[in-house]
């Protein structure tokens, strides 16, 4: 036996890749010009990219910022770039920011509806981020509602705080009164006596308290109320109150009691099956037929009422998504402990589901959200609103893009960053195996 | 030995309403019951109580009274000497129209784009991606108003056609005209026509059924069953000789020879918009605010139904691809018979609800001031008459039985495409 051999013994070095597979080039090859179809698509996308960028930019950056009306801006223009046309005018919204962001929100106190925004964040930040944030912050998010409403209203500390106090009494019933009398009574009693307070002791103890100690910040109207602020008070007060109403129609739509569903199935298809203008329509004509004579309450809050019950069906369905997720075996288990039903729901069933449902709830709230600007055709001053009363001035007369292109940027950048958030909350809760 | 006797007999007792779960569920639906009837029953009393302070009882008799308004964009013949009524249900028709017209658009789109989006063109894929979050992300009100505005004021308007030397020219060879005040486009004529059967006299409901469009559907109809009855006959021949005849020419031949021989005995011809005096005339004419609702509905819609198509296809897997070609299916069968069934029963009951949600949202017509049934019945006859209780609530039930029978047909049609499983 000779010692040739036919084969190679030893390995070779590694070529590099051909310059055509790799890097910018080879990225190009294979995603952008991997065949005459995809080039060809290719080629119109870089046309119909250009043909809009050669259109938006100039007329963005090539614009005025500094001028007091619509004639002043187009002066500017032609002294400048010859033309009026393709160039935007940035000094309405230079000149009508706040207006836009706070309606006719008294200018020396937008402090209040900034703090209000900063402390939503603060107190929704052990809700959203729970892994990151202290829970100790659930005092806050507890605390909030109220002082939402003391900020954003102002007029005397005791209406909020009476109205917690109610909240307080009710918590103190049902905690200590469960062991004597039984958790069912305990319950009534404490939601009773609260309601009391609210209905009849709670207006002349505020008023006594108040001219006692007048401790307050000075009140503002809710037509005042406007602007994008409008927008994000009504979206989160719809989703924040009607997250509760929207568990409690869920677990009545899920229920075996056969009038208790029929109820809650009604109510939730009958919302969702006529439009938010129609239920606008109820908040600004309406309501005040539907409650006793006499009472009359400000447009704001019927508003508010009727996206609550808009947003609560569309909650309820969400819920009910995340409840119909939940495997049979987490009810049977809970059964199995002995829990009853609404032990179970708070400690085995609510959890999971709510958890599994944030991403409906964010969305429904990116809806609501979007949905605020309805307001508008009812007469209220929302953005879309005040962008036609600016229009309406002789200053700003004619000018649409611009106040267009500012509207949509503000929605764009909120339910933008929220659906983010939604994606990011999904990948984490994604406990499913890999 | 003992005798075993009865249990002892349970008495009834009050509390056992409570905490026997026998009755407990009894008592709680009666509680409910009773709670709702209070609520409803207060609310009613307020209403009728409110309403006898204003001195305006409920009464429907306001819409036998004559209108007096004009609806100008209209399916129908209508006055304004009709009665509410009629302008009720032109609006009716015209909330059909722009969801009809939007529903199929927005199909159209959000189809192309959300394939576009899963193309491994990366450039494609992401001018889709920014397609759709800049549309899911703004508020439909602000595309629409939008949408007007752009109708207003980029577009010519009619007199820039006019004169020797016109700014503006009519689109596709002459016949389409886009101006600011709406969309002219060619309608069909019958030189030969059959005429019109009127329905319902004088009445409100009056309408007219024209002839020549009964006798094209019933062509069409005639034409689609025979072809169902070759290809009947084609799958038998193939499950009996294994040979599946050729059968597309018989197929086409059936559609459009009947078609073709109905048009020229009716005499069908188009006819064109043309400029008269200061505005176009002749054509179909379609309103600036049509226009602007259909094109901002469309295009928004268009961008949730892209992500549901999307989410669709991704949901099947790629081993359905896979087995589909191990078994020698060619790709277009694979898509037609594989992947396609499996995802539209991923598709379709988002779809429905979106479809639903664009229906809805045509009521955002006020905004543009087109004259769907929000703006005839809910806006111009409810501020003329004052009844606001009545319009605002038959308005509501106009939409809900529009939403209903959608869902009802749409989870029908569900309910055909779902998978049975033992």
């Amino acid at each position: 036996m000779s010692d040739v051999s036919f084969v190679r013994t030893e390995m070779l070095p590694e070529k590099a890749p051909p310059a055509s597979e790799v890097g910018v080039i080879g990225w190009a090859r294979h995603n952008l010009f991997s065949g005459w179809f995809n080039s060809a698509l290719t080629i119109v996308s870089i046309a119909a990219i250009y043909y809009v960028l050669s259109g938006v930019f100039p007329w963005v950056f090539q614009s005025v910022w500094n001028a007091d009306s619509l004639g002043e801006c187009r002066e500017i223009m032609k002294a400048t770039w010859g033309s009026t046309h393709g160039h935007a005018c940035w000094g309405v919204i230079n000149d009508r920011w706040e207006q836009l962001l706070f309606g006719f929100y008294p200018s020396e106190l937008y402090w209040r509806p900034i703090v209000s925004l900063i402390l939503l964040l603060a107190a929704l930040s052990p809700i959203l981020f729970a892994d990151r944030v202290s829970p100790k912050m659930l005092i806050l998010t507890t605390a909030y509602p109220f002082l939402m409403v003391f900020l954003m209203w102002g007029g005397t500390i005791w209406g909020p705080l009476s109205a917690a106090f109610g909240f307080v009494i009710a918590y103190l019933i049902i905690k200590y009164a469960t062991e004597a009398v039984g958790e069912l009574f305990a319950m009534i009693a404490g939601v009773a006596v609260a309601v009391i307070w609210w209905l009849l002791l709670s207006g002349p103890i505020v008023e006594a308290l108040s001219s006692a100690m007048p401790i307050g910040i000075e009140a503002v109207a809710s037509r005042k109320f406007g602007g994008f602020m409008l927008a994000i008070l009504l979206g989160v007060v719809a989703i924040g109150v009607s997250l509760p109403i929207g568990i409690v129609l869920a677990l009545g739509r899920q229920s075996d009691l056969l009038i208790v569903k029929a109820l809650c199935v009604g109510f939730i298809e009958f919302i969702r099956g006529v439009p938010l203008i129609t239920l606008l329509f109820v908040a600004s004509l309406l309501l005040n037929i539907f409650l006793p004579p006499g009472t009359n309450f400000d447009i704001i809050l019927r508003v508010m009422i009727m996206m609550t019950l808009f947003s609560a069906a569309y909650m309820a369905e969400v819920i009910r998504g995340g409840l119909a997720a939940l495997p049979r075996g987490q009810y049977e288990g809970a059964d199995s402990l002995g829990l009853d039903y609404w032990q179970a729901q708070r400690l085995i069933i609510m959890p999971q589901a709510l958890k599994i449902s944030i991403p409906g709830i964010v969305s429904t709230f990116i809806g609501i959200f979007k949905d605020t600007t309805l307001v508008s055709i009812i007469g209220l001053f929302d953005v879309i609103g005040l962008a036609s009363a600016i229009r309406a001035d002789t200053a700003w007369n004619g000018i649409y893009w611009e106040l267009f292109a500012f509207i949509a940027f503000l929605f764009f950048i909120v339910c933008f960053s929220m659906s983010r958030y939604s994606m990011y909350l999904e990948r984490k809760l994604q406990t499913g195996h890999h | 030995m003992t005798t075993l006797t009865d249990p002892p007999k349970e008495q009834f007792r009050l509390s056992m309403l409570l905490y026997d779960t026998r009755y407990r569920s009894a008592t709680i639906q009666v509680i409910a019951m009773l709670c709702f009837m209070l609520l409803a029953a207060w609310l009613i009393n307020n209403t009728a109580q409110n309403l006898a302070a204003l001195g305006k009882p409920i009464d429907f008799g306001f819409f036998s009274e004559p209108a007096s308004y004009d609806i100008n964009q209209r399916l129908l013949e209508y006055t304004s000497r009709d009665t509410h009524l009629r302008a009720a249900l032109m609006g009716l028709l015209n909330t059909l129209v722009v969801a009809v017209l939007g529903c199929i658009t927005a199909t159209i789109i959000g189809v192309f784009v959300g394939v576009l989006r899963l193309s491994s063109n990366w450039l494609v894929a992401r001018i889709m991606t920014v397609y759709v979050e800049m549309f899911r992300n703004v508020p439909v009100l602000l595309w629409i108003v939008l949408a007007m505005a752009i109708m207003i004021e980029s577009l010519p308007a009619p007199r820039a056609f006019r004169g020797e030397d016109p700014t503006a020219t009519m689109k596709l060879f002459d016949s389409v005209a886009i101006t600011n005040r709406g969309v002219y486009v060619p309608e069909f004529l019958f030189s030969r026509s059959l005429g019109n059967i009127h329905l319902f006299g004088d009445s409100s409901l009056r309408f007219d059924i024209s002839l020549d469009l009964m006798a094209v559907l019933v062509v069409l109809a005639l034409s689609i069953f025979a072809m169902r009855k070759v290809a009947a006959k084609a799958a038998a021949t193939q499950e009996a000789t294994g040979d599946r005849p050729k059968i597309w020419y018989i197929q086409l031949g059936l559609l459009f020879v009947p078609m073709a021989i109905l048009l020229t005995v009716l005499g069908c011809h188009f006819g064109y918009p043309e400029l008269k005096g200061f505005n176009f005339k002749g054509g179909t004419y379609m309103r600036n605010s049509l226009i602007a609702l259909w094109l901002a509905l469309s295009l928004y819609t268009a961008a949730f139904i892209a992500e549901i198509v999307r989410a669709g296809i991704l949901a099947i897997s790629k081993g359905q691809t896979e087995a589909a070609s191990a078994l020698g299916i060619r790709p277009g069968k694979t898509m037609r018979l594989v992947i396609l069934p499996q995802a539209l029963r991923v598709i379709i009951p988002p779809m429905i609800s979106n479809y639903l949600n664009l229906t809805k949202n045509s009521s955002l017509a006020i905004a543009v001031g087109y004259m769907d049934i929000t703006g005839t019945m809910g806006g111009i006859t409810m501020n003329q008459t004052g009844r606001e209780l009545e319009c605002v609530l038959l308005l509501m039930l106009a939409y809900l039985i529009i939403s209903l029978s959608i869902s009802a047909v749409m989870n029908w049609y569900n309910n055909s495409v779902k998978l049975v499983e033992r």
